[in-house]
This record gives C-alpha cells, sequence and structure tokens, in this order.
C-alpha cells in the first residue's frame, strides 16, 4: 500500500504538468481558431462553443491516434479479420513503435545525469551507433545467417555508441572539458561522419545522391512481434522493456550503479569514500552511450532499415526532457517514453483529422517539459503541499569537477 | 526593563519551536541565550527581529508593547541583528557595505551622499573601538573584522537592542577576546546585547544574566556569577553530562602513524604544509590544535590519499602510503571522519544506509562480486542506528533529514563499523551540541583504548585539551610545538596557535 501512495506521490506532479501543458494548449488552439473567433462578436456562445467543440475534436482525434479508434475496435472484434484486427490496434502499436527509441534514450539520459554528467549527445550517439549496425549488416550480408547478422549489428552499434560516449567522459574526467560542450559538438561530429559513409561504397545506393543508404531489410530484420499487415511493433520493444529493468538493477542493486550514484550526488564524498570519480564519469558516459547506440541500431536495422544522417531526428535530446519527466527513474523513462510516443503518435493523427496544425504538439511538450522542470509552479497552480523537501536530481548538486 | 519577551509562542509543521519562551533584558546589560542546536534560539530571534510572527505572546520595548510586521519595523524599534552567516555584498567597501539600504542622499537626483555615510561610520567605529577601514572592500577582510561591519551596521541604523547569533563560530580565541571588548564598550553606552550562544566558556565571560532554552522552551536560568560550567551544560542538555569524558592516561604502544619532513601543497599550489614530522602512536590521542587554514587540511588529505604530496614519508603501520589512493589507505584500516561532514562525509540525498556503507560497500557482506546484498545492507545500517543511537524514523531516510549531531553519528558509526589501527577525525564536533560531543568524544575514546592510533584535527581549544594525549599546534604549514596533555593549557596553546614558538617545541 505504502507502495503504492509512494508511486502515486511520484508520478502526481509530472502527471500534472502533463495536464496542465494540456489545458495551456487547449487554450492556444482556441485562440488560434480563428473561424470561430471571427464571429465572437455576432454570437459569442456559439463561436465559443465552437471552438470549444475543436478542442474536444482536436483532443479526441489525438486519444483515438495514439490508443486506437473504439469503432473499430469493435468491428474487429465482430469480423476477427487479420486487416480489421490491424486496422483496430495499429494506433497502439504505432505508439509503441515511436516509444521504443525514446525508451533506449531516455535510460542513457537517465544513467549520464544519475552519475551527474549532462548527455547532450543522444542524438550523435544514437548516430554512430547506427553506423557501426549498418556496417556490420552490409560486410556480413551474405556470409551468415540472418539472425547472425542483426545480432553482431545490434552488438556492434552498441559498443559504437558505447566508444562514442566515452570521448566526452574521458574528455571529463582527464581534462575537466565539459561535457555539455562536448557532447554537442560531438552530434556535429558524428552527423557528417554518417553523411562521410553514407557516399562510401559500402552504404551508398546506387544511382542516388540523397544521404540516405541502400535498404537492408530484405536480409535482416528485427522480428515483428504481431505477424498482421502494416504492424511495425517489433522485438526492440521487448528488448527496451527488458534493458529498462536491467539498467534498474544496474543502479540500484549493483555497488558500480551505487558509485555512479553516489558520483552524481556529491563528488566529494564519493571521493572521500574511496571511489574514482573520473572512473565514474567515463563509464556513465560509455553506459549512456551504448543504450543510445543500441537504441540507433534497433532503429535503423529493424523499423527504418536504411541509414540516414537525419535518423535520430531529435530523440537524444527529446530524451533529456523525457529522462527528467521520468524522475531518472527506469520505470518512469518506460512511463514518459510510453506518453511521449502515445502523444506524438496521436499528434499526427490529431493534425491529419482535425487541421489542428501538428506544431500545436511541439508546443504542448515544450509546455510539459517546461512544467516538469518547474515543479514548484506546478504546486502552486494546483496547490499541492509539500510534506518535506524532495531530493532534487543529482545534477542539481554537480561541482564543476576536474581532476 | 529595555526589552520583555512574554510567553512567546511558535509553531512550525511538526514541531512546537518556541513554548511560551519569556526572556528580559536590561539596558547596557548582556543577556545570554543559551541552549543546544533547535533549542528555539534562532526562531526566538527571528521573532525579535521581526522575520517570524510569533503565534502568539507579546514583545514588549520600554515598557510599550510593539508588534512586528516585518523586519524593517524591528530595525526601527531599535532591534539590529548580526546573523551567523554574514549578509554583506563581498564587492562593497564597507562604507557600501554598512550605508547599503538606509544611505543618507543629497541633490535633486537623491545621489548617495558617500561623505556624509563615512564620516559616520569614522564616528561610531572610533567610539566603540570597531577599528574597521571605512574604504577596505570587503571580501578583503578578515571574518573577524566583518563581524564588526555588521555591529557597525546594526549601530548606523541606531540600533541599541543588539542580538548577536553565535558570534564566536568563526572566530579565533583572540577575535573572540576582541569581540567581548566591544560588547563591553557597547555596554557601556547603554545598548543592550542578546548574546546568543551553545558555548558555555563564553555566556559565563560575557553576559550579565543567562536564559537556558531547551526543546522550545526555559529550561532555568541562571546567574553567570553563581553558575558553572556543568550547572548551564546539565540544564542546556536534560540530563547529568560530562564536559570532559573521563579517560584513563594513554598507554602507547608501537607506532602507527608516521610522517617525517612533509611538504604539501594547496589548490594555489602553495606550499600548505611545511616540513611537518608526527608520529601517532597505537593507544594514544594526539590532537592537532591551531586557527583554520594553518595546513591542517592539507596535510590530514595527504596522508588519508585525498592529495598528492609534494614530498615526504609518510606510513601507516609500516607501510608507505606516499601515493596511495583513498581506497588503500581506507583499506588498510584508516577511519577518517571528514572536515566538513555536509560536503565530504556524507551524500545528503541518500538513505541513511547508503551512507552507512558509503565506503565500504565493496565488501562483503554488503555486497558479493559487485551485488549488493540488501539484507545485510539493512541489518548493517539497522546495527549502526542502534548502536550510536542514531535518531532517526528508519534507516531508509535520507541523509539530509537529520540534526547535525545525527549526522556525524552516521559518519563515525561507518567509519568505526570496521576494525580500524587508525582513526583521522578533523573537527569531528563542529557544530554539535554538548550532548553530542560527549558521545562523540567516548566513542573515539573507546577506539583508543581498544588499541587504534588516533588523530584529531581540531579548532576548538576546549576538545583539543579534552581528548588529547598528546596536544600538536600547527601554526603556518609547520607543527610548532608538542605538549603533554597535562601541561597544555589555553595560554601556552594559545599562544603556539597565534605563531610563537617556545620551550617544548621539539617535534616528536
Amino acid at each position: 500500500m505504502s507502495r503504492i501512495t509512494a508511486l502515486l506521490r511520484r508520478g502526481l506532479v509530472p502527471l500534472l504538468a502533463v495536464i496542465t501543458a494540456l489545458l495551456f494548449g487547449a487554450i492556444v488552439i482556441i485562440l488560434t481558431d480563428f473561424n470561430n473567433l471571427a464571429n465572437i462578436g455576432s454570437d459569442p456562445a456559439g463561436a465559443l462553443g465552437g471552438a470549444l467543440s475543436g478542442v474536444l475534436n482536436g483532443y479526441g482525434a489525438m486519444l483515438t491516434g495514439a490508443l486506437g479508434d473504439p469503432q473499430k475496435i469493435g468491428i474487429a472484434l465482430e469480423t476477427m479479420a487479420p486487416a480489421d484486427i490491424a486496422t483496430a490496434i495499429r494506433p497502439l502499436t504505432e505508439t509503441l513503435v515511436s516509444a521504443t527509441p525514446l525508451i533506449f534514450a531516455g535510460l542513457g539520459v537517465a544513467i549520464s545525469f544519475r552519475a551527474g554528467m549532462f548527455n547532450i549527445g543522444g542524438d550523435g550517439q544514437i548516430l554512430v551507433g547506427a553506423l557501426g549496425a549498418t556496417l556490420t549488416a552490409f560486410l556480413l550480408n551474405g556470409q551468415a545467417p540472418a539472425f547472425v547478422i542483426l545480432a553482431a549489428a545490434l552488438v556492434v552499434g552498441t559498443l559504437f555508441g558505447a566508444g562514442y560516449g566515452f570521448i566526452p567522459g574521458f574528455l571529463k574526467a582527464r581534462t575537466g572539458a565539459h561535457e555539455v560542450i562536448t557532447t554537442i559538438m560531438l552530434n556535429y561530429v558524428a552527423a557528417q561522419i554518417v553523411f562521410f559513409a553514407l557516399r562510401g561504397p559500402i552504404l551508398r545506393q546506387p544511382g542516388s545522391t540523397a544521404p540516405v543508404s541502400k535498404n537492408m531489410s530484405a536480409f535482416v530484420d528485427v522480428p515483428l512481434l504481431i505477424n498482421l499487415p502494416a504492424i511495425r511493433l517489433d522485438l526492440s520493444f521487448i528488448a527496451a522493456l527488458l534493458v529498462a529493468v536491467l539498467i534498474s538493477w544496474l543502479l540500484f542493486r549493483t555497488t558500480i550503479g551505487f558509485e555512479l550514484r553516489a558520483s552524481g550526488f556529491n563528488m566529494t564524498a564519493a571521493r572521500y569514500a574511496g571511489m574514482s570519480a573520473g572512473g565514474s564519469m567515463m563509464l556513465a558516459m560509455a553506459l549512456s552511450g551504448a543504450l543510445m547506440g543500441l537504441g540507433g541500431s534497433f532503429l535503423v536495422v529493424g523499423t527504418v532499415g536504411q541509414l540516414s544522417n537525419d535518423l535520430a531526428g531529435g530523440i537524444g535530446f527529446n530524451a533529456i526532457a523525457l529522462a527528467l519527466l521520468a524522475g531518472l527513474r527506469p520505470s518512469g523513462v518506460v512511463a514518459a517514453a510510453l506518453l511521449f510516443g502515445a502523444l506524438s503518435n496521436g499528434g499526427k493523427v490529431m493534425g491529419i483529422q482535425s487541421g489542428i496544425p501538428f506544431d500545436l504538439l511541439s508546443f504542448i511538450f515544450a509546455l510539459v517539459i517546461m512544467f516538469v522542470a518547474a515543479p514548484g509552479l506546478i504546486r502552486t497552480i494546483w496547490r499541492i503541499k509539500v510534506s518535506r523537501p524532495q531530493p532534487e536530481l543529482a545534477i542539481s548538486q554537480q561541482p564543476v569537477a576536474s581532476e | 526593563m529595555r526589552l520583555e519577551l512574554r510567553d512567546i509562542s511558535k509553531r512550525f509543521p511538526g514541531v512546537l519551536a518556541n513554548d511560551k519562551i519569556s526572556i528580559q533584558a536590561d539596558r547596557g546589560k548582556v543577556l545570554g541565550l543559551l541552549g543546544e542546536n533547535g533549542a528555539g534560539k534562532t526562531t526566538l530571534m527571528n521573532i525579535l527581529s521581526g522575520l517570524y510572527k510569533p503565534d502568539s505572546g507579546q514583545i514588549f520595548i520600554d515598557g510599550e508593547e510593539r508588534v512586528f510586521g516585518d523586519p524593517a519595523a524591528a530595525i526601527n524599534a531599535g532591534v539590529g541583528m548580526v546573523h551567523q552567516h554574514f549578509m554583506l555584498v563581498p564587492v562593497f567597501d564597507v562604507v557600501e557595505a554598512v550605508a547599503l539600504g538606509s544611505e543618507p542622499v543629497s541633490g535633486p537626483l537623491g545621489a548617495f551622499n558617500r561623505s556624509a555615510a563615512r564620516k559616520r561610520i569614522v564616528e561610531l567605529s572610533e567610539q566603540y573601538k570597531l577599528d574597521v577601514e571605512p574604504d577596505a572592500k570587503i571580501e578583503s577582510l578578515p571574518v573577524g573584522v566583518r563581524q564588526r561591519v555588521e555591529i557597525l551596521k546594526a549601530l548606523y541604523r541606531h540600533s541599541d537592542i543588539l542580538v548577536l547569533d553565535e558570534p564566536s563560530a568563526v572566530l579565533t580565541p583572540l577575535e573572540t577576546e576582541e569581540l567581548f571588548a566591544i560588547i563591553r564598550s557597547l555596554t557601556a553606552t547603554g545598548t543592550t546585547v542578546i548574546f546568543i550562544t551553545h558555548k558555555l566558556n563564553e555566556v559565563l565571560e560575557v553576559a550579565d544574566s543567562i536564559v537556558v532554552l531547551r526543546r522550545g522552551r526555559v529550561a532555568g536560568t541562571a546567574d553567570p556569577k553563581t553558575t558553572s560550567r556543568q550547572e548551564l551544560a546539565n540544564l542546556m542538555v536534560g540530563r547529568d553530562v560530562e564536559l570532559i569524558v573521563a579517560k584513563g592516561p594513554a598507554k602507547p604502544g608501537e607506532v602507527v602513524l608516521e610522517v617525517n619532513d612533509l611538504h604539501v601543497r594547496d589548490d594555489r599550489l602553495d606550499m600548505a604544509v611545511n616540513g611537518v614530522d608526527l608520529t601517532v602512536r597505537a593507544g594514544e590521542i594526539v590532537a592537532i590544535a591551531g586557527v583554520q587554514g594553518n595546513g591542517q587540511t592539507e596535510l590530514v588529505e595527504a596522508i588519508t590519499g585525498l592529495r598528492t604530496i609534494d614530498s615526504g614519508e609518510m606510513t601507516i603501520g609500516g607501510r608507505h602510503v606516499e601515493k596511495a589512493s583513498p581506497r588503500e589507505v581506507s583499506d588498510l584500516g584508516v577511519a577518517h571522519i571528514p572536515e566538513d561532514r555536509g560536503r565530504d562525509g556524507l551524500i545528503a540525498y541518500m538513505s541513511i544506509a547508503e551512507n552507512y556503507i558509503l565506503d565500504t560497500y565493496h565488501r562483503e557482506p554488503y555486497s558479493k562480486h559487485g551485488v549488493f546484498d540488501r539484507k545485510a545492507v539493512e541489518a548493517g545500517a539497522e546495527r549502526g542506528v542502534k548502536d550510536f543511537d542514531i535518531r532517526t524514523p528508519s534507516i531508509n531516510t535520507t541523509a539530509a533529514s537529520l540534526s547535525g549531531g545525527n549526522q556525524q553519528k552516521v559518519v563515525v558509526a561507518r567509519e568505526f563499523s570496521v576494525p580500524v589501527q587508525l582513526v583521522i577525525a578533523a573537527q569531528p564536533t563542529r557544530g554539535l551540541d554538548v550532548g553530542s560531543i560527549e558521545y562523540i568524544h567516548r566513542r573515539i575514546i573507546e577506539q583508543r583504548d581498544a588499541g587504534a592510533a588516533i588523530l584529531i584535527v581540531s579548532t576548538e581549544l576546549d576538545e583539543v585539551l579534552a581528548v588529547g594525549d598528546r596536544i600538536a599546534v600547527m601554526f603556518d604549514g609547520r607543527i610548532v610545538g608538542i605538549l603533554e596533555g597535562e601541561s597544555a593549557t589555553y595560554e601556552n596553546l594559545g599562544l603556539l596557535m597565534g605563531g610563537a614558538t617556545f620551550g617544548t617545541g621539539a617535534a616528536a
């Protein structure tokens, strides 16, 4: 029972942040609904009603777009035809597909933040990981069975990501170079490395100048979870959940995780206790990069099937907000990634069905993040009393350390 | 009666900070307000200075009831507060810092009339012998002088009821004497002083009357002419305490820590430890006295492996440790109670259990092959909490939520949870109340009697005299004298701490 209340208390502020952001979004939908606002002078009630129904339509479309349309689910239950079932569950599976890379990246950010390192380089590490996986797949093409190629691609991609994350960790531990700067800059470097590789003989599509590699789905793919037409959900989602459990175990049940968390909270005390601060920095960044790389590998080998230099598409950045929303807890990361997946997936449907621009979604995302970052604001808006000061995130105490 | 607080009560969520407290102070007198941390002294004074509103009770000044809605009202009524942590803008000079907020102005644009402010500040400084250079930058002033600037600030605002909150916490013994002289010149001109402290000697020396607070209530009043340290301590703690923990004579055994001609640089690369020789034997307590900043911190960091040494030799139990890491030193059986428990000794937002294993987590039984045995961790922490009487609702509470005394108990419990041959304790009782000090000292002496070698570094002469079997004084990076415990006094230690060298100064 107390576990449940603790869970509720933890989730309360993030949840209210989302609700607040959606309310603000509703206001903006109304304020930008010029057709109805034009009538506010002649028919105020009708105009407001129209605007409100616009909001309800929009958010309704978002909900069905994210979770599924009850009507279509009803049809599917009646006919039990594969095509109908696929139509019914597609919104939900697409939400999970969107959430999967966010889980990997969110875990990556969380583990680095736990150790007091700001990994802003998720996009770069995802790209470099995906590059490793893609290169491996093409090099092994025809030389090994598909599942061996898949395994090798995932392993190499993870290692590439780990290596790329290790660089800023190493620079920080040895020279004091701030990881915020180095990771951001390494994002650009990664994009150019991938761009260069895409023009090389192994990856280039013959006859194409677009920065996209040949497609590899013909010889390597991540097995699908549900074999129905147009359902893309594959095993990487299950893998993401398992990795979340693994990271949770690592952080809270092993001495390595203890060292990472201790260093993140208070580097001086960790040093006094005989831990190696530099070691924790390098390890945290390498682990963070490894998670990014694994996420990128699954994405490129599975869902997408070909490498492009915009593959990461800001996942590494969204993951920062997501990890903060999650309170840096692996379970929270999964929940937040599902929410983000649902919002982005539902947002697309909202854009198509109700004519509310997709840009509004970025707006709501931004508000969610802002409200999560300002828990005091949310508590004030909703008049929540805090019984005792909650520990702030590890990163708020990070000393500017150098060896 | 200049000032009277009558039946003041103030409740915070979960705690009754002040419970019908009444105090009185006469014109030109010093009221000593004595109490442990958390006894309600600061709350009471924040009520007097208008920062908090009392839930009930009255404030009378010259017999007239006053209600202070905000600090400005209290200042207007003549109440001046000198906080424990100074409230001065570091880049201002003394005139600017003192005048800030009540600047004299001139001209149509209301320009700051610096010369008028400066004139008044010089006058006040001379009248009360504060000896403050009006044009000096705050950041260039030593703490003792900064405190006098704070006093000037209050006087500048015509305060004649001056509240000093733990004023000696940051001062050297000499600076404290100077402060007392200033307090006497203030009272000579009719100023009423309320002197808040938990130090018994000081209140006996400076106060005209004493009120002892305990757990938000007045535990008793005392006349400094007739009372004793022991009586005050008992009132403060609410039971009989040992101010000086009884200990038998030391039985020094073989050498455990040996330091020869050690040189260590500080963060600015200046030589902070400049040729220290030191020996600590099993079964004895060597206390290092000295004013903060004379190389003690760097010496401790060097011995514990936290700071690279410049040159010299160090052995622990015969093993050379010049290049050892903190973990290697710790694994030799060295307990380290660090100087700043909040920064170095604890991780505030980790639980008590996690803090309890902070430097032993990698050993069995707490973990095996890098995986924690949660039961063993919990059992260990429960034992520590029980053995050291750590007052906490649970071992899963964060260290941040404990009182200072209990935090330090967590540190000491952890350090003593494994067998040790050497204990290095830096400022082990800083900021703790009498009861906790007694407890920590007793535990350290137990370790000595069990055969450990103990090195204590402290700036508190009371502490050094209470526990040291031998007392070394550190000044300017050197050990300037080593005294046997019995022959050490406030006077000869004070002289050595100030840099005098004499007689017995042969380094061991």
